[in-house]
């Protein structure tokens, strides 16, 4: 009996390589893509000897599994690009609030949760860009003000379905209430030279070729196509200098609340927000370090300097499902 | 009811019925609570414009496949005309590339910021009007050209299978050729091109890769708006419940429409029918020609400029290891699929019952579902099995207690089972219609039965269908993102993940390299099926 029963065990295990865990390594969830994520992992494997593993998806099916999955999940931690699925990850109660003073040291408190489920580790700038050839950046100063009629047929902006979109309008609704957050994305609506797009890339590059004069996108899809070609003709401004300042939001992870290697995903959590992982992990994709003390990339500095706003992220999670409602009233596709 | 042998037939299909059934009720039972809000805001504000937008993709789609797929099937099987020898096998290429894939090539070689009007304006200055490229008539015509070849295999098939000698007694009954089409050839291969229609319908109304490209909305981006976005996955199960119902509808109407598949004589095929001549011939190559080119040509030209530009940077020691991966899931799954579709056609041959029939039917469902949705209701249901009965039975056991279902390679097998059941039960349950029942009656009477009797008279005549079924199973698998993306086991990312990781990017022009690898892959066995079912028809 007892030997059938090994021998079904073993059978089993052979069928379905099972998820047997070596005492010291990490197992991560993450919705940001390898290349942006395993040369980090890597470094951290080279100087700790703690083996990485990972798998990439989406932040809304990793969220499904690691709840489906409850105490006996594999993942000790989630990765995620933007802030309102970290606030939704926590407010599914799948993330383990930490207390660290490592992170707390190296994080300013608006980018991190206020009960230390997780932390930002890199932030994204979601400002205007325009067309250095059809828009001199004296008619510019704030995200507002692109709902102006001078700007009609002029817009483009990218689908509302994207979070980082859905993001901004939630932050637009903290400051201006929802009233008149609908009043400007109608204004933004009306002033659109084209449907919206599916991607910031493509946005970009119709700005360069003159379907439009100007954009909102995150500052890294055009530091990637201004690396492929110095000649684009498209230029970041930043809005809203006079008053709240630039939307950011910001890639970030935490540690899942049934980790099976808490405390060496902690160290591993604790070492992305210091000074030796900071600067590759946003230096990989031309972000901005969430850690003060570091300076973003040679690239990324080129594009000036500019005065964030200082809303907690979190309230792109908060006002999320309100932002979307209030796009799809407005007309937002 | 029914004689003892056939009953033995039901634990089987039930089984499999039942492991389809479990992420579907995961579907039904999130019918539990009703977000009222969510559903209200969706009523007022999206329904009426996303249901419009489905049901002109689902006819437009429709219409089309229907048009170029049987007009082809019907000029490359029964006519002769300039370049028919390799038309007949090329029209079938464009199946190896992925819908999401096709649709960034369009929207990236056509949009307003793309070389070809680029290449306009600077000729014909700034000034010049081009229709829009991300609209309803654009997203129908990317669907058209990536799902016709689902109606074209199988109408081939049938046109092929009917013979030359019916056509040829139309003609001696003085019949033109068109007549002979529509009164004879199309009547008869009414079966297949209806379940090849069927295949693309269900793709159609699932697709989430290359609508969102378009940025075209529909019931299907609804769900996926109101799990990311509203993060109620709930209410998205419960959408994607209403459109299970509509494709079960959809389904439903199918089997009723076709009727029965006929019993065939296969014959070798000669020499072909008609001899097209002049502007005929002329007419037939070039709309062939002009299909071929859209659909595969300028797509792979594209994908290897972007792979000039951007992709051969990419190329290193990585791409073995996503080939062999993708290779291995796409042929294990492949063959387990066609096994389990092939005793689920036999069960249903052997045991013509309503509760079998509607068992099967149950069975194929899978496929009718987003693929994002389905993953995630079958990873509900694999943990939902870690937790109630492997971790328990492992403890029981003696084990570690862990689960291992999820993230493990049988899972994720078990999924792409599931999700591709009704891709390869169609051309599997077709070929074994052909088959008269008088072939194994005179075999048993010439005392060959059971083992003996499949292996050497069922099998062999099924080789061709099973073949097809394999071949769209493994390209199916290849394509496949959410499941893989979801289920996969560490370390084992494919080519399919890495289109992900870069469209998600909006990185089109470095997509390029995973996606032309992709299709090269999917390639080869579709060369090979071809070559294998043109020599079968002696040609």
């Amino acid at each position: 009996m007892q030997l059938n029963k090994q021998l079904f065990a073993a059978l089993s295990l052979t069928a379905f390589a099972g998820a047997a865990q070596a005492a010291d390594e990490v197992v991560v969830y993450s919705a940001r893509i390898d290349e942006l994520i395993k040369p980090v992992f890597d470094a951290y494997t080279a100087k700790t000897g703690v083996p990485v593993k990972f798998i990439t998806d989406k932040e809304a099916p990793l969220l499904a599994r690691l709840q489906a999955e409850g105490e006996n999940t594999p993942a000790d931690m989630l990765i995620t690009v933007d802030a309102g699925n970290l606030w939704q990850a926590e407010q599914q109660g799948v993330l383990k609030p930490l207390k660290s003073s490592v992170i707390d040291a190296n994080i300013p408190a608006q980018y991190r949760s206020s009960t230390g489920s997780w932390t930002g580790l890199s932030l994204r700038a979601r400002t205007i860009f325009y067309s250095t050839e059809r828009v001199d950046p004296k008619e510019l100063s704030t995200y507002e003000a692109l709902a102006d009629k001078n700007w009609e047929g002029r817009l483009c902006l990218r689908t509302s379905k994207k979070v980082y979109n859905q993001s901004l309008t939630a932050t637009l609704i903290e400051t201006h209430g929802a009233e008149k957050t609908e009043e400007i994305i109608k204004g933004w609506v009306n002033n659109l030279a084209t449907d919206v797009f599916a991607d910031d890339t493509a946005l970009l590059q119709a700005i360069d070729a003159g379907q439009c004069d100007v954009g909102i996108t995150n500052t890294y899809y055009y530091g990637r196509l201004h690396k492929d070609n110095p000649n684009f003709k498209v230029k970041p401004f930043w809005p809203n200098q006079a008053d709240r300042g630039v939307h950011v939001n910001l890639a970030g992870a935490g540690v899942t609340l049934n980790a099976p290697h808490p405390e060496a995903a902690q160290k591993l959590l604790e070492w992305m927000t210091g000074e030796e992982a900071q600067g590759l992990f946003a230096g990989l994709n031309q972000e901005y370090p969430a850690n003060p003390k570091i300076e973003p990339s040679a690239e990324v500095q080129a594009w000036g300097t500019f005065k964030a706003d200082s809303i907690p992220v979190e309230v792109a999670g908060k006002r999320q499902a309100e932002a979307i409602m209030l796009m799809d009233r407005a007309g937002w596709n | 009811m029914s004689h003892p042998a056939q009953r033995r037939w039901y634990p089987l299909a039930f089984a499999v019925a039942a492991l389809v059934l479990l992420p579907l009720s995961v579907l039904l039972l999130s019918w539990g609570e009703i977000d009222r809000e969510i559903w209200s805001h969706l009523w007022q504000t999206q329904m009426p414009r996303l249901i419009g937008n489905t049901i002109t993709l689902v006819l437009g789609v429709g219409v089309g496949v229907t048009l170029i797929g049987v007009s082809l099937a019907w000029l490359t099987s029964l006519c002769e005309f300039p370049g028919r020898r390799w038309l007949d096998w090329a029209l079938m290429l464009p199946f190896a590339i992925p819908a999401y894939v096709l649709a960034f090539v369009f929207v990236g070689l056509l949009d307003f910021s793309g070389p070809l009007q680029t290449l306009l304006r600077e000729w014909f200055g700034s000034g010049l009007r081009m229709p829009r490229v991300r609209s309803t008539g654009g997203v129908i015509i990317v669907l058209v050209l990536v799902f016709y070849p689902y109606v074209y295999l199988l109408a081939r098939n049938a046109f092929l299978a009917q013979g030359k000698g019916l056509m040829e007694a139309a003609r001696v009954l003085g019949q033109s050729p068109w007549q002979a089409f529509w009164r004879v050839a199309l009547p008869m291969a009414r079966p297949a091109i209806g379940a090849g229609l069927a295949l693309a319908i269900m793709e159609t109304l699932a697709d989430f890769g290359a609508v969102s490209v378009f940025n075209f909305d529909t019931f299907t981006t609804a769900i996926y708006k109101t799990w990311y976005g509203f993060y109620s996955l709930t209410s998205a199960t419960q959408l994607a419940s209403v459109l299970l119902l509509a494709v079960m509808l959809v389904l439903y109407g199918e089997r009723r429409a076709r009727g029965a598949v006929r019993p065939s004589n296969e014959r070798q095929r000669g020499a072909a029918l008609y001899h097209l001549k002049g502007g005929k011939a002329f007419a037939a190559s070039a709309w062939c020609g002009l299909v071929f080119t859209c659909a595969f040509v300028v797509p792979m030209l594209q994908l290897l400029s972007w792979f000039w530009q951007r992709g051969r940077f990419d190329l290193d020691e990585r791409y073995t290891a996503l080939i062999l991966h993708t290779l291995y899931l796409g042929s294990i799954a492949a063959v387990l699929t066609v096994c389990v579709a092939l005793m689920l056609a036999f069960a249903r041959r052997m045991t013509p019952t309503r509760l079998m029939n509607s068992t099967v039917g149950l069975a194929n469902l899978g496929y009718a579902l987003p693929g994002s949705m389905l993953a995630v209701a079958i990873m509900l249901a694999f943990s939902y099995l870690d937790r109630e009965m492997v971790i328990p039975l492992s403890n029981w056991l003696g084990g570690s207690g862990k689960p291992i279902l999820l993230g493990s390679l049988g899972a994720l097998l078990l999924a792409y089972l599931i999700r591709f059941m009704a891709v390869a039960y169609g051309p599997l349950e077709n070929s074994l219609a052909r088959i008269r029942p008088s072939l194994p009656e005179a075999s048993r009477s010439l005392g060959v039965g059971g083992v003996g009797l499949f292996f050497r008279v069922y099998l062999p005549l099924l080789v061709p269908g099973a073949l097809s079924a394999a071949l769209l199973v493994f390209v199916d698998v290849l394509k496949e993102m959410p499941a893989t993306l979801l289920m996969r086991p560490f370390g084992w990312d494919t080519l399919s993940v890495r289109v992900f990781e870069m469209t998600s990017e909006g990185e089109w022009a470095r997509a390029a390299l995973p996606a032309l690898t992709l299709v090269l892959v999917g390639l080869l066995p579709v060369v090979g099926l071809i070559r294998k079912s043109a020599r079968r028809y002696g040609q």
